[in-house]
């Protein structure tokens, strides 16, 4: 008799691209646990006689500077190194605040009913129609930018999905027997919203906050590049992006591998999410 | 219809009033008031800041400031820039068709070349064929744009000198704007060189905008040409012993392309978005590009206008997608 974890895991393995997108996630969590170990300098440390040095494998670069230097003599490959840890730690952080935050928000829209369900619905509604990057520029442009409010920004844009498939999950479920059961015996609305019917709404949410938090990485990447989010000298990839802009003539490397790495994280978390989504909910599958 | 139409329409209404009461609040947010944010260190005198103050209406109670707003944004006007002095309406229209040619054209690109690839993975589904193109899908769907357009200007404008990079149109061509759009106005004078200008400015930026909808639309395309072909209607329709290219395009396609019709409309909501970043990498002088400069120059009735009009296009278009959708679907009037 195989265990949940295996058929989860059979059906899984299943999609080539799922079992890949989960090993470049592993090995980026890897990079951002070790990134004092592995990277060769310090993020911030600069090199004041190697500006714009080039990768190793073109003419003029050094084995010191493997990716080559920016336009102030810091390291590529460990300021890159170092934006891993930076972000995955944004992900992490926002998809903790948006799932947390977003569910008891549509758990209570589904169990209170009436009008906390429609204010919160309509308040919803009018986010969706923004622009997801447009009202995070707003916000920021508002808050003041820096690492921390675009956070916040990125957090409130990605809230809507989790209030609405919270609350979509949660009132399929309370029409359940168990539920009813559960209520019978005077079960407390706290122990009936978060014991009893939240566990059974979790698999939707797992696979949108996997799926959500590539779009989180890319959102902040976004507003780094724009100059709201986080600021030089941090070595997170947008900010590398567009501080290094006026190189680009000259040093082709300053630009392409810092968004290639924000290409690399999205794309491996959301070949992971889909395949999370294929393998959570056997409706969609062949 | 026209019962479903109105209530469709009746809906908007309250969407309307809160977005406009959010971008309202979320200006009224910036510590201080804006003219006091927008003189920042340099100081002013008080007299000057009062007299400022009142003429914009920051002096009023907030709710009053609100309702004259509302009252005023319903009769067309959105208030003056606080940079150029101009109404913020008029600049909305002057930049508007640049951004609405490039969006254009990018949902084009991302049609003609999405849903002809996706409906032919579908169809030979399991092929390398199918497999490349969801990678390469996978992949464009993760894209940050913004890296994108610099990776696309370095190799083709920089290495290959193929195209411009960046605005609408080389210098050395003036173009009265007739209708905005480049490429009419340009048509319009009669002009090739102008013309063969403005569409080199246009093919980078259609691209990097079209990246993302493309792989989206190839997939969504994919997924609902396999639904499709599952139907009873295909096999009736290969059982009559129908040509299978009769089959895949009168029958399969036209089916699959409902799901597809809504994708799309849904897509402009990001595609504006998109082009945010899109025009700052240009410097395509549309209303991202307008709306990211208010942001640097602390130009809130700008900030403020420019958002709450994205919201109504968006709103607009949701609406048209709605009532499309309605006809391709009747079921859905219910």
């Amino acid at each position: 008799m195989p265990s949940q974890l295996a058929i989860f895991w059979r059906s899984f393995a299943e999609n080539r691209g799922a079992v890949f997108g989960l090993g470049l996630m592993l090995l980026l969590i890897l990079v951002a646990a070790l990134a004092d170990v592995m990277s060769l300098h310090g993020p911030i440390e600069q090199f004041r006689d190697n500006f714009l040095t080039p990768p190793v494998w073109e003419e003029g670069g050094t084995w010191r500077f493997p990716l080559g230097t920016d336009d102030v003599g810091r390291d590529m490959l460990s300021r890159l190194i170092h934006g891993a840890r930076l972000s995955l730690m944004i992900g992490f952080t926002l998809v903790a605040v948006a799932l947390t935050v977003g569910t008891s928000l549509g758990l209570t829209a589904a169990f209170v009913g009436g009008t906390v369900d429609v204010l919160i619905m309509r308040l919803i509604d009018v986010i969706l129609v923004f622009p997801s990057l447009l009202l995070a520029i707003v916000v920021v442009a508002i808050i003041g930018p820096g690492l921390f409010n675009a956070m916040i920004a990125v957090a409130v844009v990605t809230l809507p999905g989790y209030v609405r498939l919270a609350r979509a999950s949660a009132l399929v479920e309370l029409n359940r027997d168990y539920v009813t059961a559960t209520r019978a015996m005077g079960a407390s609305m706290r122990r009936l919203m978060f014991d009893t019917v939240l566990p059974n709404c979790m698999a939707p949410l797992i696979v949108h906050a996997t799926l959500g938090f590539s779009t989180a990485v890319l959102d902040a990447a976004a507003l780094g590049f724009l100059g709201l989010g986080a600021q030089p000298p941090t070595p997170e990839w947008g900010t590398m992006l567009s501080s290094s802009l006026q190189y680009y003539q000259r040093a082709w490397w300053v630009l392409a591998f810092p968004g290639f790495a924000i290409l690399v994280t999205v794309l491996a978390f959301n070949l992971f999410g889909d395949g999370l989504r294929d393998a959570l909910d056997p409706k969609l599958k062949r | 219809m026209l019962r479903y139409v109105l209530r469709r329409v009746m809906l908007v209404v309250p969407t309307f009033l809160g977005v406009t009461l959010l971008s309202f609040t979320l200006i009224h947010l910036v510590p201080g008031d804006p003219i006091e944010a927008r003189v920042g260190e340099r100081g002013i005198a008080p007299e000057r800041l009062a007299a400022l103050r009142h003429e914009f209406g920051y002096d009023q109670p907030i709710w009053q400031q609100f309702l004259d707003y509302l009252w005023q944004v319903l009769h067309g006007d959105l208030g003056v820039s606080l940079v150029t002095h101009r109404g913020v309406w008029a600049e909305f229209l002057m930049l508007f068709p640049a951004t609405i040619e490039l969006a254009l054209c990018a949902i084009s690109f991302a049609v003609l070349i999405g849903v002809p690839l996706g409906m032919i993975a579908g169809l030979r589904r399991g092929t390398a064929f199918d497999f490349g193109l969801i990678g390469v899908s996978v992949t464009g769907a993760s894209m940050p744009i913004f890296w994108w357009g610099l990776m696309m200007i370095l190799i083709f404008s920089v290495g290959l000198g193929w195209t411009p990079v960046s605005g609408r149109i080389s210098d050395l061509f003036f173009i009265e704007p007739w209708s905005g759009f480049m490429t009419i106005d340009c048509w319009w004078a009669e002009d090739d060189g102008a013309c063969r200008s403005t569409w080199s400015h246009l093919i980078l930026p259609t691209i990097v905008l079209g990246t993302i909808p493309l792989a989206n639309f190839a997939r969504m395309t994919r997924s609902a040409m396999l639904e499709v072909l599952g139907e009873d209607y295909i096999r009736t329709a290969r059982a009559k012993g129908l040509g299978s290219l009769r089959i895949n395009v009168v029958h399969a396609l036209r089916n699959a392309l409902i799901p597809v019709v809504t994708v799309i409309g849904l897509s402009i909501g990001g595609l504006l978005g998109g082009a945010i970043l899109t025009e700052t990498i240009f410097a395509w002088p549309g209303i991202g590009h307008w709306i990211i400069e208010s942001i640097q120059g602390r130009d809130y009735p700008v900030l403020q206008g420019g958002t709450l009009l994205v919201a109504v296009i968006v709103i607009s278009v949701n609406l048209g997608v709605d009532m499309l959708y309605s006809v391709l679907n009747p079921r859905i009037r219910r």
